[in-house]
């Protein structure tokens, strides 16, 4: 834990920050639109006797009394257990129907079918990722939840090629990168066991990568969104602002009905271009959930 | 037949509209895919008319909710849905649990019993006078009457087909 002191001037309520850091996470499952209604998917956790809590701000999404994997509906592909932020981005990119869209770090697909719902199962999405045990988990989520509009591969994001789909760009992508995921302390305490600067600095050179390549396959005009489950700003604001340099695209605003703070504009004598304070940042004790860091990026060229 | 259109267990190639443009010689055409699940379940050439039909490694068929060009070196292309090697084609659990509902004939209705043992795996005496041969069971959930998975009825019997990895004790 003493890692996150480093933080401490970033967050108004240090205290609270660091309360909610050592409270274990609620289960939450995300209803599968491609099989069913929220409604539906409630009464049917209800007649199991499942106490169900919706969280306020996204229409399927449900606090439970009880772990997600066991039930009827789960068994059916109507649910998929998915922490309330991690459901942040793919509304945030909200595809559409028929769109062309890149996962680009798409294991296990907890965000790739949420993707595929948005978009009605329609429309081209590729998934990436590089761990091919991490793809086999994504292959069955998806299966499990009747998704049939995505196509795997696995590959380094960093050099993703359009080739097989036509070599034509998307109208979008995600960017969820492997960060070293702070903010998920309170679903594994023992995520801060190993950390180092030397690693955080190190994935922040992948995560600039795969951001660049992102914004280099997706037509103009077309979205990027940028996520993380870390607080750190080298993986976060760094490399929005590295990226901004590097390629023709500039930060969007966007809503987001949980509560958060902008993007940080200085860090450990680091500052960052000003319009990062368009992404935002969700911590912990803002809406007892993990925490998050989403941005999302317009490509202008 | 050049190279790149066999099957090296890794490619996707999409199934052809034309009988003679086959791979090998029990490669079903994307004709025959859509007539079966028109035939066998009643689930309607309309209702599947938007998707490309791919073929991994013989006889096993792909259902693909958008197009791009054959042949594809990928992991995954859409959801894997049939078996097309021997006399009787077989669908899988994932695809009748998402196109099943649609189906109107050569479906098994279950109990909440019957059904808890269909998904733990098990075999068990059901009455049916319908054909014999891969079914699709359902049971009811919330007021919808939702597929559970594919099913084997023979003597009498309904055989469970749900694989080892979906199966549980509900
Ligand atoms: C935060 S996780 C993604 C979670 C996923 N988006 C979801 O919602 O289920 C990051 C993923 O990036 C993958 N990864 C790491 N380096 C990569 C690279 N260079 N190219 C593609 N994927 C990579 C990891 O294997 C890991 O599955």
């Amino acid at each position: 834990m003493e890692v996150l002191d480093r933080y401490e001037p970033l967050i108004d309520d240090f205290e609270a920050f660091r309360a909610a850091c050592e409270r274990p996470l609620p289960s939450v499952v995300r209803v599968n639109t491609i099989k069913t209604e929220p409604e539906t998917a409630r009464a049917a956790l209800e007649a199991e006797g499942i106490g169900v809590e919706p969280c306020g701000w996204h229409a399927g999404l449900f606090r439970l009394d009880t772990q997600p994997g066991a039930n009827w509906p789960y068994y059916h592909g109507w649910l998929h257990g998915q922490e309330e932020v991690s459901v942040v981005p793919a509304t945030v990119l909200d595809p559409d129907p028929g769109d062309r869209v890149w996962d680009a770090c798409a294991a296990p697909g907890s965000k790739t079918t949420q993707l595929s719902a948005l978009m009605d199962d329609r429309g081209l999405l590729v998934a990436t990722d590089n761990n091919l045990g991490r793809i086999s988990a994504l292959r069955s989520n998806a299966e499990r939840l009747g998704v049939t509009n995505v196509a795997v591969t696995r590959e380094d994001a960093r050099n993703h090629s359009l080739k097989p789909w036509e070599a034509k760009a998307y109208d979008a992508a995600l960017v969820d990168v492997p960060c070293s995921c702070e903010g998920t302390i309170r679903k594994n305490p023992d995520t801060l066991d190993e950390w180092t600067l030397e690693h955080v600095e190190g994935i922040a050179g992948t995560q600039k990568g795969i951001l660049r390549r992102a914004v280099q396959t997706v037509r103009e005009g077309g979205h990027v969104v940028y996520s993380t489950c870390t607080f750190a700003p080298e993986e976060n604001e760094a490399v929005l602002d590295h990226v901004l340099g590097a390629e023709d695209c500039r930060l969007v605003e966007f809503d987001l009905p949980l509560d958060h703070v902008p993007g940080v504009t200085a860090f450990e004598g680091e500052t960052f271009d000003e319009s990062v304070r368009k992404a935002k940042r969700i911590y912990p004790h803002h809406n007892d959930t993990g925490g998050f860091f989403c941005a999302k990026l317009e490509v202008t060229g | 037949m050049s190279d790149d259109r066999e099957h090296d267990g890794q490619t996707f190639v999409r199934l052809p509209t034309d009988p003679d443009d086959r791979i090998h010689e029990d490669q079903p055409t994307r004709d025959e895919v859509l007539d079966w699940w028109d035939e066998r379940f009643g689930i309607g050439r309309d209702y599947l008319a938007d998707y490309t039909f791919w073929e991994k490694g013989r006889g096993k068929v792909w259902a693909f909710h958008a197009d791009t060009e054959s042949p594809v070196r990928v992991e995954g292309l859409g959801m894997s849905v049939l078996r097309t090697r021997g006399d009787h084609w077989k669908p899988t659990t994932n695809a009748v649990q998402r196109f099943g509902h649609r189906a109107e004939r050569n479906v098994i209705d279950l109990t909440r019993e019957q059904a808890e043992a269909f998904v733990a795996g098990e075999d068990q005496e059901v009455p049916w006078d319908g054909d014999w041969g891969y079914l699709i069971a359902t049971h009811d959930i919330a007021g919808e009457t939702e597929p559970l998975g594919v099913g084997l009825y023979l003597h009498g019997e309904l055989r469970s087909q749900i694989p080892k990895g979906r199966r549980r004790d509900l």
